[in-house]
């Protein structure tokens, strides 16, 4: 189960990898609007508490995720260096705060992992897959679990 | 004319289609109210004239027809020989419908099957009958079209329609495309005017190494075929007089001379200025009526004829010649709504770069007079009146709504055998476009039901001392930030046993099941729910109330009844105004900017030592003199704080609900007034309990806007959901 990822292997893919706390993730270019720099976020009431609030995104209200404290790895303390990830999933734009992107990867579907099997509901619920690049391990991240249905009916 | 620009012309027509439509039932039903002053039946008048013009020039035969039947009718009433009563005015409306019908079935390529209307038809003809014998309606038929001159002894109806054949030769000079100017503009411009026919001759072009690329070796004969007189002919050729020779001929029987013509029509014009919308007689659109008007010039006078071969004119007159026909000034434009909101971002970036800017040149420490400090408050200015000009674009009153749904009464009173009137108010309040088309189908279905269930047959209104003729009101408002809309009847008001009844053998409630009288009347809402004892066609299809519910939602909207028995129901919709402005005061709660909507403030006040006091466990009311309202303190209630807020550091703000109760909320200090843009939260996100919207800050930050009603409702709920509070605190 150790393939390494070559090139020339078909359909390849394109991932934006990023840092939360100490491991490693990664989620589809395609997906990605965008990467813009932390700006402070407007907390919104009665939010989980890994919404860290709404910032205006060129004239639309950005909800902003903590991908860390989503992960349940704790609440990320924003820096200089902290970016948020401008993802659109389905019909929603939003934001993830990650501690910093730290590559584009071109790698291969066909290398792609099952999310190995560990009692962990972090893992299930969020990662896809993982890669293994250079002894790293990236995991991909489902960001349709990311932001939680939001009961848009109630009142 | 190519086939692209004719279906651009096509859809122009139908779009002022639409306009003239709602124009016409603005005025039938202001009629139908009593106010029948001749602006308003010449309004409707023209209205109907210009669909039916714009009909034929499209060749569209059945429309043309029925226009003219309904024209016909209210000619009559122009000319006084119909008094606009109630039995005149029914077959009006109904034929306005068939009209609007009509327009939106050939704007589809539909046909619409004429039996299917006849009745209408017949009823709206027999109008004229009553009034005046049937043969003077073809003679006085196009006379409301006419410009009154004043001048009896010229009949009106010549200048109209004559087809002037024009010849003109035109050669340009280098000079007119040394001006940027074109042949072939001015040729299709001419083309405009009617029928062309070009000749090009080439005879002067030198031999390929001969020519000068600048020089103008072309000249054209031009045979055109048109309505227009001689001046606006000559008009086209304005831009290049003195660039080119341009001789203009008319063919035809030397009679009177166009310039005589031009001058009794500036006359004309002169004395008869309020006339001026009428002048469309001289537009070609009127192609069917060639044939009336042909019938009625031959007995007319000699301007009838077509005008004189007047040799060659030196453009240079042209200029002197006065305009004949006024162009009516231009009121509106079409935009696609993309642009619109484009423009509505692109200026919200502006106003946030214009305060960055501004919070820049403050830290650079300028003195308060420098040119800069001075030349960026000229720029803030401008800014804001960009920034409100540009929002009052986007939102849109619920007038054309409300217009609409005065039809829906009509026809379903008219299914159901009961008189119904709608009365509408509010119908200039302003909501965003995508809200108010997103509640025509709910509303539809509301006042469907009104009429259908809620007003009852006119012996059952006779028998409970009621006028036969049944209220449906329709009113929009702004309040606390919302638009409310409420449907009100009249009628007998909800059948609560019954609709209790039919709940317990749908299976929808226990039978012992113990219900208060909202709840019983919130049984309607439940999906799969119908009163109707029989399945009729207009309402009670199995979607009931319970999908207005659930667009209304949809909308971030919230409903509710109000009923009382023998005296008629209310249904009311509070929706937000989605990116609507919104007046609101910014207040600081917790370190965060929060907006409260200025519509559900009643006043501000500064609680004093004693005026605090404690009610139950965690309860807190403000003496206002001397009445107790509950207080309270939106940091808490929102989570973004722990603690309560010391009332005497705090400012209370007393608002007033959706249902009229009064309640202070605690905040720490006010920043000031202002006006903001609403942004969605459900876009991205979803709702958020307690409040309304977001809005974005001078400063490029998002502040939240208070839903009022839904911050004290909440009030009274548990406290359990501070539990969910926000992590950090910000």
């Amino acid at each position: 189960m150790q393939d390494v990822t070559s090139p020339t292997n078909s359909a390849n893919r394109e991932f934006v990898a990023f840092r939360v706390g100490s491991q490693e993730f990664c989620i589809d270019i395609m997906g990605v609007r965008e990467i813009r720099g932390w700006t402070q976020a407007t907390p919104l009431p009665h939010a989980p508490s890994y919404v860290r609030g709404v910032i205006n995104l060129r004239g639309a209200v950005l909800p902003i995720v903590d991908l860390a404290m989503r992960f349940g790895l704790g609440l990320t303390e924003p820096t200089a260096r902290s970016v948020i990830i401008v993802v659109q999933v389905q019909q929603q734009v939003i934001g993830l705060l990650v501690d910093a992107v730290s590559d584009i990867l071109t790698v291969s579907e066909a290398s792609m992992q099952p999310t190995p099997d560990i009692a962990s509901d972090l893992a299930k619920t969020f990662v896809k897959g993982v890669y293994a690049i250079d002894g790293r391990m990236i995991s991909i991240v489902a960001l349709d679990c990311v932001l939680p249905v939001i009961a848009k009916a109630a009142a | 004319m190519t086939v692209d620009t004719m279906a651009a012309i096509r859809l122009t027509f139908f779009q002022e289609c639409e306009e003239q439509l709602s124009e016409m039932e603005l005025g039938l039903l202001a009629m139908d109210e009593g106010n029948a002053d001749s602006e308003t039946v010449n309004a409707v008048f023209r209205a109907v004239h210009s669909i039916k013009g714009g009909a034929g020039a499209f060749k569209l035969t059945a429309l043309v027809q029925f226009a003219h039947t309904f024209e016909t009718a209210l000619d009559h009433v122009r000319a006084g020989k119909l008094t606009p009563t109630a039995e005149v005015m029914k077959p009006m409306l109904r034929a306005a419908d068939v009209l609007a019908d009509l327009v939106e079935a050939s704007r589809d390529g539909k046909e619409i099957d004429e039996s299917s209307y006849a009745g209408v038809a017949a009823e709206v003809k027999a109008l004229t009958l009553v009034g005046g014998e049937e043969e003077a309606e073809e003679a006085i038929d196009f006379q409301p079209t006419v410009i009154d001159f004043g001048l009896p002894e010229i009949a009106a109806e010549p200048i109209a329609a004559p087809r002037h054949e024009y010849r003109i030769q035109f050669t340009p000079h280098i000079e007119l495309y040394a001006n940027a100017n074109e042949a072939a503009l001015i040729i299709r411009e001419l083309s405009r005017l009617g029928e062309v026919e070009v000749n090009c001759d080439a005879s002067a072009v030198p031999s390929l190494d001969a020519i000068d690329e600048a020089g103008a070796y072309l000249s054209w004969t031009i045979r055109l075929s048109s309505e227009s007189p001689i001046e606006a002919v000559r008009e086209v050729f304005e831009f290049v007089e003195g660039e080119a020779d341009i001789s203009i001929e008319t063919d035809g029987q030397p009679d009177v001379s166009d310039a005589d013509i031009a001058a009794l029509l500036a006359q004309a014009l002169g004395s008869a200025p309020a006339t001026e919308p009428e002048i469309e007689v001289a537009t070609p659109a009127l192609e069917n009526a060639d044939v009336e008007i042909g019938s009625a010039l031959s007995s007319v006078s000699p301007l009838a004829e077509i005008p004189a071969p007047e040799t060659v004119v030196p453009a240079a007159q042209a200029a002197e010649t006065p305009k004949a026909v006024a162009v009516p000034a231009q009121t509106t434009i079409r935009v696609e709504f993309d642009r619109v909101d484009r423009l509505i971002n692109l200026v919200g970036e502006l106003v946030i770069n214009q305060a960055m800017l501004s919070q820049r040149v403050i830290e650079a420490n300028f003195a308060a007079s420098s040119s800069v400090v001075i030349g960026l408050e000229e720029l803030e200015q401008l800014t804001r009146e960009i920034q409100e000009s540009v929002m009052a674009i986007r939102a849109q009153p619920v007038k054309p709504l409300f217009q609409r749904m005065s039809r829906i009464v009509r026809e379903v009173a008219d299914a159901t055998g009961k008189q119904v009137r709608l009365k509408t108010d509010g119908e200039a309040t302003e909501v965003d476009k995508t809200v108010v088309e997103r509640l025509a189908e709910p509303l539809t279905h509301m006042i469907r039901n009104a009429v259908d269930h809620g007003i009852e047959s006119p012996e059952a209104r006779a028998a409970a001392g009621k006028p036969a003729e049944g209220t449906v009101r329709l009113s929009a408002a702004h309040r606390s930030g919302r638009i409310v809309i409420e449907i009100s009847d009249d009628g007998a008001g909800i059948d609560r046993p019954k609709v209790r009844a039919s709940a317990i053998k749908k299976g929808l409630i226990s039978p012992d099941a113990q219900l208060s009288d909202s709840d019983i009347d919130n049984l309607l809402f439940l999906p799969g729910f119908s009163t109707a004892a029989t399945i009729s066609n207009i309402s009670g299809r199995g979607v009931g109330m319970d999908v207005v519910k659930r667009s209304i939602l949809a909308l971030g909207g919230r409903m509710s009844i109000a009923s009382r028995p023998g005296k008629g129901s209310t249904f009311s919709m509070s929706l937000p105004l989605t990116l609507a402005v919104l007046d609101g005061m910014a207040v600081s709660v917790a370190g965060q900017t929060l907006v409260v909507p200025l519509t559900a403030i009643v006043e501000t006040l500064k609680p004093k030592k004693g005026e605090i006091h404690g009610l139950g466990s965690e309860g807190r009311v403000m003496a206002i003199r001397n009445t107790f309202v509950p207080l309270i303190d939106v940091g808490t209630q929102l989570g973004f704080r722990g603690t309560v807020a010391d009332p005497e550091r705090s400012v209370a703000i007393l608002v007033e609900t959706d249902g009229g109760a009064r309640n202070a909320l605690l905040v720490d200090s006010i920043q000031d007034q202002r006006q903001v843009v609403i942004k969605s939260l459900e876009a991205n996100y979803g709702t958020v309990a307690g409040i309304a919207a977001a809005t974005i800050l001078g400063d490029g930050r998002v502040a939240l806007i208070l839903d009022v009603d839904a911050l004290v409702t909440g009030s009274f709920e548990s406290q359990s959901s501070d539990e969910l509070r926000y992590g950090t605190g910000g």
